[in-house]
């Protein structure tokens, strides 16, 4: 899995490619927390445009990362979400609780 | 043996039209492959690219489990995938001999083992397959068993084409 991250202040860009299951979980989870520490995060847009996968433990960095911005009053957005990575997405909830945009820079728009 | 939900109805005596077991070490970097090769051996039905989207999700799910429930993350532990075409339904075998649990009181959701653990494994199994069976007790290890129904079972042959699933 690459990650690429890029700093907005409060935002915190961060692009994946790959497949978002167990073998990259853990290394994902951490890569966020210390950056998102680091720069002091309050929103956090997920760039899943190169994602081709996301399982039960993908969903659960997700999640987790909503829950630690969500306790500071912080945002997780999701953008480029491929209809399969959608279709868990949609079914376990997630897309009730975060906002799709069609790009990073409405993403960021929208939390203006 | 039916199931009173989604009814796929499956005897003993039903013979597979086409089968195929691979073993795997319980490494996470092995998931991929596991997906990939149950999704490869179904392309030969007529099944949507989504419907083997959500049979590399299932397959991802009980295979993960096993990794970390069965086997606790040890690396050098076997798991079997088994996957299986009948008439009427495809069916996939994910087998662990790892910690196992006791049927009657399955992990509660969100006992994952994952930091974040939130439980949806099971949920996304249940929701992409007909019908999900796990066979297990302490120390027996762990059977799940996930069947779909496919449409008439029809297969790709060079006399009846099906638009390309690959």
């Amino acid at each position: 899995m690459m990650m690429q991250m890029e700093d907005k202040g409060c935002s915190l860009v961060a692009r994946l490619t790959g497949e978002m299951d167990l073998q990259v979980a853990d290394h994902l989870r951490s890569a966020l927390d210390s950056a998102m520490g680091e720069k002091g995060t309050r929103y956090l847009v997920l760039d899943l445009s190169g994602v081709s996968f996301i399982d039960s433990s993908g969903l659960g960095v997700i999640l987790g990362r909503y829950r630690r911005l969500a306790q500071s009053g912080g945002r997780v957005s999701l953008v480029g979400l491929s209809p399969p990575v959608k279709n868990v997405l949609e079914l376990s909830g997630l897309l009730r609780i975060m906002r799709e945009y069609s790009s990073a820079g409405e993403a960021l728009a929208g939390l203006e | 043996m039916t199931d009173a939900g989604r009814g796929v109805v499956a005897s003993p005596d039903t013979k597979a039209i086409n089968r195929m077991t691979i073993s795997l070490l319980s490494q996470p970097v092995n998931l991929g492959l596991a997906r990939v090769a149950v999704a490869a051996f179904f392309s030969q039905l007529d099944i949507m690219v989504s419907e083997l989207e959500e049979i590399k999700v299932a397959v991802s799910e009980a295979v993960s489990n096993a990794i970390l429930h069965g086997y606790l993350r040890e690396p050098d532990r076997w798991i079997t995938v088994t996957a299986a075409i009948y008439p009427g339904w495809l069916e996939i075998v994910v087998e662990d001999r790892g910690e196992g649990f006791c049927e009657a009181d399955p992990p509660p959701p969100g006992s994952d083992g994952h930091e974040d653990g939130f439980g949806m494994g099971f949920a996304l199994m249940r929701s992409f397959m007909d019908e999900v069976v796990l066979v297990s007790a302490p120390g027996q290890g762990t059977r799940v068993v996930m069947r779909k129904k496919i449409r008439g079972a029809s297969m790709a042959t060079p006399e009846n084409p099906v638009a390309g699933n690959c």
